[in-house]
């Protein structure tokens, strides 16, 4: 069975466990958003999926064989994850950022293939940032900054594609930039899964949305069937109206007032 | 596309390598040969260049050959290979801590040594061998203890610096204890051995040494792509299929072989393991990015400029290279304090 899912999977931190034994199927060249409230586990699966982080129970299932059974480097040829927040060391240039996607994919003695070339170039393209190629990543800004390192796990040119939180800290005409761009990516032919904070974006760019809380999925499907006030209440504690946009049909939400407990 | 690099491939072969880096390692190596040059042919017997040649080309027999190859040639062979070692190994531990400063001076290993030193004098020890035999266990017993104490799912480079520190202080004062305690005889035998030389270098531990030394290149281009992945961040790595903890065990453990192995045969040389990683990095202008191979030539030629300074500065004294390091590490923070104060 191809493509990517967990089984009763179980993962914690010290005495917590913030995934008590989770079942989810990523669904195959979708555009797949997790949503949910803080600290509800939403970037601990994506990494569990990812196995950067090891299960305590249960476990994910890579092409129908445990995740665990695979080499690191055989697992980063089939899943990429963007994580939130990376370092690029000062004074190196997009191309020299880009090209270290390429690792999975090399050696030491296979340094740099035909292949490393060209897909760090179509990389470069497909995000957007192909003018920048030779530019110091440190003296570009915050939303080209973001294509970058998206340019970077594009160039490791994995079937699944996973994304912490790419759009946080962006302002919104960036953030769109980088939504069009995970759909772009969506249309060529990859899975992407991405967490996303801003309820209103899921709800526009996913294709399959997935809402979670303390730990487990409590719906999860076409965004237009399942935002509903009742979903934002369970989720957010909010009670909040659920409009519909005339142009794209997606649901928009409104927020109203925290929920007080009776 | 890509100026600026040249790709070579050959078969199932390829590699793409810096132009920039790959000029500056050229040039640093023509330097280590020239210096190199000059530490042969200085000494009480001047030897001129001509002469160099025939003596090195083997054809010179009688005492010009006795004093290059026996007497100097151990000693710079020496001061380059310890020097490239020294290199690396503070090359890997800044990049590993995230820190500039990080050092295998810095992470204790060198009080550890010392400490080992000290056990071995207070236990009658007296021969070269069985000193350098206990520096290595107290340095090598010190970063093991320093990696348990700072790993905690996982090594984070910052706790690793700052338990080093802890470790190397409480250590230093232990020894500090001993030489306000220990009889003079005892306390002379420890600073001579403290204070760090190539006066012993000759060619049976140039060859234990040097053997070390090939094991440990062996590793570097594999260290060295581990290395470009992790100044990413341990999630990034990890994403990208390196084995991060694996890694960071193996790296640590090349950082401590190859100063164990400077520290084994000359004892502890400070300041070059902090120094030759920083001015490799502005020289090769790749800024946070780490070339192991150009700290590597940046080390020996420090090591190597020492060496000749310590020998050759003060007509009729000869100076542990030790000193020198120091008093050259000095002056190059200092400078460092002024251009990067004057930069923000």
């Amino acid at each position: 069975m191809p493509g990517l899912s967990a089984r009763e999977l179980r993962v914690g931190y010290g005495a917590r466990d913030v995934l008590p034994g989770l079942d989810f199927d990523v669904p195959d060249a979708e555009l797949t958003v997790i949503i949910g409230p803080n600290a509800c586990g939403k970037s601990t699966l994506l990494h569990a999926l990812a196995r950067l982080h090891a299960a305590r129970g249960g476990s994910v299932l890579l092409d129908g064989k445990d995740i665990r059974r695979y080499g690191a480097k055989e697992v980063a040829r089939r899943v990429g994850l963007l994580p939130q927040s990376s370092t690029a060391p000062d004074g190196i240039t997009v191309h020299d950022l880009v090209s270290r996607g390429r690792y999975p994919h090399q050696s030491v003695l296979r340094g740099w293939s035909r292949e490393d070339a060209r897909a760090v170039e179509d990389a470069l393209r497909s995000t957007g940032v192909l003018d920048l190629a030779h530019r110091r990543v440190d003296q570009l800004s915050g939303g080209q900054r973001q294509r970058v390192w998206i340019a970077m796990a594009v160039a490791q040119e994995t079937p699944l594609f996973l994304l912490d939180e790419p759009t946080t800290f962006l302002d919104i005409g960036h953030q769109v930039e980088v939504l069009r761009l995970m759909r772009e990516l969506r249309e060529a032919g990859r899975t992407v899964v991405a967490v996303l904070h801003e309820i209103n974006h899921a709800a526009r760019y996913a294709t399959h949305l997935v809402a979670m809380r303390e730990g487990r999925i409590i719906a999860r499907g076409d965004p237009r069937d399942i935002v509903t006030p009742e979903l934002i209440g369970t989720m957010f504690g909010l009670t909040a109206r659920v409009l519909v946009d005339d142009v794209t049909g997606a649901p928009v939400v409104v927020p109203d007032e925290p929920i007080r407990p009776a | 596309m890509a100026p600026g690099y040249l790709v070579l491939r050959r078969g199932r072969f390829s590699a793409r390598l810096a132009v920039g880096p790959l000029l500056v390692r050229g040039l640093l190596a023509l330097l280590v040969l020239a210096l190199s040059a000059l530490a042969l042919t200085l000494g009480r017997a001047q030897v001129t260049l001509p002469e160099l040649v025939s003596v090195l080309g083997g054809r010179e027999q009688g005492t010009l050959r006795t004093v290059v190859l026996e007497w100097r040639l151990p000693r710079v062979v020496a001061a380059v290979l310890f020097g490239a070692a020294l290199g690396v190994s503070g090359a890997v531990f800044q990049s590993l801590t995230r820190n500039p400063l990080g050092s295998p001076d810095v992470i204790g290993f060198n009080s550890g040594a010392f400490t080992g030193v000290v056990a071995a004098v207070l236990l009658g020890a007296t021969s070269y061998v069985a000193l350098s035999a206990w520096a290595l266990l107290g340095g090598v017993t010190t970063a093991v203890l320093v990696y348990v104490l700072a790993f905690r799912r996982g090594l984070s480079g910052f706790r690793f610096l700052i338990v080093g520190i802890a470790v190397g202080t409480f250590l230093s004062s232990l020894n500090s204890w001993f030489f306000v305690k220990a009889e003079q005889q005892q306390a002379l035998r420890t600073a001579v051995w403290g204070a760090g030389t190539l006066t012993r270098a000759d060619w049976t531990t140039l060859a234990l040494a040097g053997g070390a030394a090939l094991a440990v290149a062996a590793v570097l281009p594999l260290a060295g792509r581990w290395l470009r992945q992790l100044e990413l961040g341990d999630t990034t790595a990890a994403a990208l299929g390196v084995p991060v903890e694996r890694a960071k065990a193996v790296l640590v453990l090349l950082g401590v072989v190859t100063t164990a192995l400077v520290t084994a045969s000359a004892g502890p040389i400070s300041f070059v393991a902090l120094a030759a990683p920083h001015i490799a990095r502005r020289i090769t202008r790749r800024g946070g990015s780490v070339d192991l191979p150009s700290a590597a030539l940046v080390g020996s030629l420090l090591l190597l400029a020492s060496d000749v300074a310590a020998q050759h500065a003060i007509s009729g004294v000869v100076l542990p290279v030790g000193a020198v390091t120091v008093c050259f590490g000095g002056l190059y923070l200092v400078w460092l304090l002024v251009v990067e104060s004057r930069r923000s």
